[in-house]
């Protein structure tokens, strides 16, 4: 845990209440409803549109909008490095900044499986509180809703959220070129990795974190700097970056060629990864961008990118290609060359 | 791990190769992993014309029997049970359904990594009848019988396995006696023989006059497993070398074959889509009949036919690539598999597809 968090948590202790799980009546809308709602979740996540309490937020915004929406549903709720709290909240943060956008409201709504502690629930919204103070953003509107035992997994959790375009953004698959190199913010394959070890119940040396975080205050410092010399911006969560960039390649009929040996990847990761005989680059992220950058500028970017505490192990891991277009190329450890495709469906693990 | 991946030595290998052919060879990887090792790291396009690779039916999410997984289809889907298995499996085509339809419709199944932690399951839940889907090669098989083994000694009523056990030695035999065959040498499998040894190889190599190279997995290890075999064929030799001597002795591991033999008894076993061959399976000992699902549900679910447009025998086999398949790339693809060699990324046929470009575009 950060000491931002711990002294975040410190601050925020848990509120008395007259009971320990949540139940469906806490989701009626009723007096259980407003009784939870008051014992905290207001007061923690207070800020004067949400203080309205009313049907929806009404506010003030101007220029070119983004808007995006998601759901987490990660089971275990609590892993190494994080809870579905801060995933949630970074999540669309993300989302909004890989459009350009200096994300500034949220959405929040949470569908409860009864039974619940209401000291997870406390954990996961002081997460919430934490990652929203962090990227600068309000939750201004939500809803919360409990289901019956069995019919959910203990929570889950929907973000939507709205920024407004960064004046020097011009994020678009279009403005990609032959010649483009394709940058990775940091290592792979950390977070899926961290829920794997959880949820499979595998123990390593030592603990593999996920790596969420919000990435917004790098990519607005980089869109100062380097504005439209930035074509793309995207974050290769699930599916892992093979996907987005097979993706990508698909939808700018180009090529994108690249090699295994500059795939940046923690050792323990990529242990892990053999071990279970999953392809890292197929593993899920967080916390973790690719760009589509002109050439010009590759160095420097990286460079820029390298100096920022979310990009330091930042590397150029591939270049945009006229050659076999909609493909990707991967050189092998070895030498050899392979194409990348999309998972198909779940990536399971092998028998040996 | 990255010195078996190193690109100089990679190179030294394959100039080797190319000095030492001097006319056409087909080699058989027997195992999966090994087929996946070479196309996902671009080896055979490598490797000089002269070399054709055959990718062998080392793959035992590819070879465990229709019957087999409807039967675990079937088991799962009861009330009462929870169907533990290896991730791999989940995807294979049963006759109607795959187990991860079956888990959608409300079954009970669960991917772990041991099956020692199905026996855990099963103390955790003394109300369920908890099935291990005991699948693979000689190499999970230590694993399997010692399941069984804990389950006996904790007294569990409510723990068994499903065996579907396949032994690589009487296929690569079967392979060879099938006279459509035209496989010269044998890359056998490193793990396989990391519990069994190398002894069983012997009498197969003088018998066949075959040179049979026991493997390792990464690329280095399977371009010197190539490597190999060639000096051997183009020198009129044929005998069992070592590559994988790093890991693998030539007595095997004798504790992991104690436990095999507690648990389990050779019999002749249905490899799927090559069919019968002798002395090629594992099934449980009569002693250990309580943990034995097939005795303990007694399911009868009869054989239902293969997809007549499905030719995984002969992939496996290596009479036929993956791409002279009609349907390779069009109806069978790993979103719907037509046979199980396009499920298992160890599979031939799956191998191919994601590694040669052929994505729906």
């Amino acid at each position: 845990m950060t000491d931002k968090k711990i002294r975040m948590q410190l601050q925020c202790p848990m509120p008395k209440l007259d009971f320990d799980v949540i139940t469906l009546g806490h989701g009626s809308g009723g007096v259980l409803t407003n009784k939870l709602l008051d014992s905290g979740v207001f007061d923690l996540l207070s800020n004067p549109i949400l203080d309205e309490r009313h049907d929806g937020a009404v506010f003030q915004l101007e220029g070119k909008m983004a808007f995006s929406t998601d759901s987490f549903l990660v089971s275990p709720i609590f892993f190494p490095g994080g809870n579905i709290g801060e995933l949630a909240v970074n999540g669309t943060v993300n989302d909004l900044a890989m459009c350009g956008a200096i994300p500034k409201y949220l959405s929040l709504s949470f569908i409860i499986e009864e039974g619940l502690k209401v000291s997870e629930f406390w954990d996961i919204l002081v997460a919430i509180k934490v990652a929203c103070s962090a990227a600068g953003v309000n939750v201004v509107t939500g809803d919360t809703k409990v289901v019956e035992k069995g019919k959910g997994d203990k929570i889950f959790i929907n973000t939507s959220g709205v920024g407004s375009i960064h004046p020097k953004a011009k994020i678009s698959s279009k403005n990609i070129k032959a010649g483009d190199k394709v940058i990775v913010s940091g290592n792979i394959a950390s977070h899926g990795m961290a829920i794997m070890s959880v949820r499979e119940g595998l123990e390593f040396d030592s603990e593999i974190l996920s790596d969420t975080i919000n990435l917004n205050h790098t990519i607005s410092g980089l869109l100062d700097t380097f504005g439209e010399n930035i074509h793309l911006l995207t974050d290769p969560t699930r599916g892992g970056i093979a996907t987005v960039l097979k993706e990508t390649a698909q939808s700018i009929n180009l090529g994108i060629d690249m090699a295994q040996r500059d795939l940046p990847i923690d050792n323990q990761v990529a242990s892990a990864c053999e071990l279970l005989g999953l392809d890292p680059i197929y593993v899920a992220n967080e916390g973790l961008f690719i760009a589509f950058v002109d050439a010009s500028i590759a160095d420097d970017f990286l460079e820029t990118l390298q100096k920022d505490e979310n990009g330091k192990n930042a590397k150029i891991i591939g270049t945009v290609t006229e050659e076999h277009p909609k493909q990707v190329i991967m050189e092998s450890a070895i030498g050899g060359k392979r194409v990348v495709s999309m998972l198909p469906g779940e990536q399971l693990p092998r028998i040996c | 791990m990255s010195e078996y991946r190193d690109p100089e030595l990679a190179k030294k290998y394959l100039e080797e190769i190319k000095k030492t052919v001097s006319q056409p060879w087909s080699i058989m990887e027997v195992c999966g992993g090994q087929t996946h090792s070479l196309v996902k790291n671009g080896i055979i396009d490598m490797l000089p014309k002269e070399v054709t690779m055959i990718h062998g039916p080392g793959c035992p999410v590819c070879v465990t029997p229709l019957n087999i997984i409807d039967k675990a289809i079937h088991l799962a889907l009861e009330e009462n049970v929870i169907l533990c298995s290896f991730g791999d499996m989940l995807r294979v085509p049963g006759s109607k359904k795959n187990l991860l339809e079956a888990k959608a419709e409300g079954a009970d199944v669960r991917i772990l990594y041991s099956p020692l932690e199905a026996v855990r399951i099963a103390e955790d839940n003394p109300d369920k009848e908890v099935v291990f889907f005991a699948v693979g090669f000689e190499t999970t098989a230590p694993a399997n019988a010692l399941s069984v083994i804990h389950a006996h000694r904790k007294k569990l009523k409510n723990y068994s396995i499903l065996a579907s056990h396949v032994l690589v030695p009487p296929a690569i035999k079967a392979v060879i006696d099938d006279e459509e065959s035209k496989i010269d040498g044998f890359l056998a499998a490193g793990h396989v023989c990391t519990i069994m040894g190398n002894v069983e190889y012997h009498p197969l190599s003088a018998e066949y006059k075959v040179p049979i190279v026991i493997t390792g997995f990464e690329p280095l290890d399977v371009l010197q497993g190539i490597l190999m075999v060639l000096r051997q064929l183009e020198e009129s030799k044929a005998q069992v070398e070592n590559q994988y001597s790093r890991i693998v002795k030539e007595e095997g591991n004798p504790e992991a074959q104690k436990m095999i033999h507690t648990v389990f008894e050779v019999k002749n076993q249905i490899w799927r889509g090559i069919g019968e061959i002798p002395d090629s399976g594992y099934q449980v000992r009569p002693e250990f009949a309580d943990f034995d699902a097939k005795r303990k549900f007694q399911i009868e679910i009869p054989e239902a036919p293969e997809n007549p447009d499905c030719i995984s025998g002969q992939i496996m086999k290596g009479l036929k690539k993956p791409f002279e398949c009609s349907q390779f790339g069009k109806k069978c693809k790993p979103t719907n598999p037509l046979g199980a060699p396009m499920v298992s990324s160890e599979g031939a046929c799956a191998a191919y597809y994601h590694f040669s470009g052929l994505v729906e575009a």
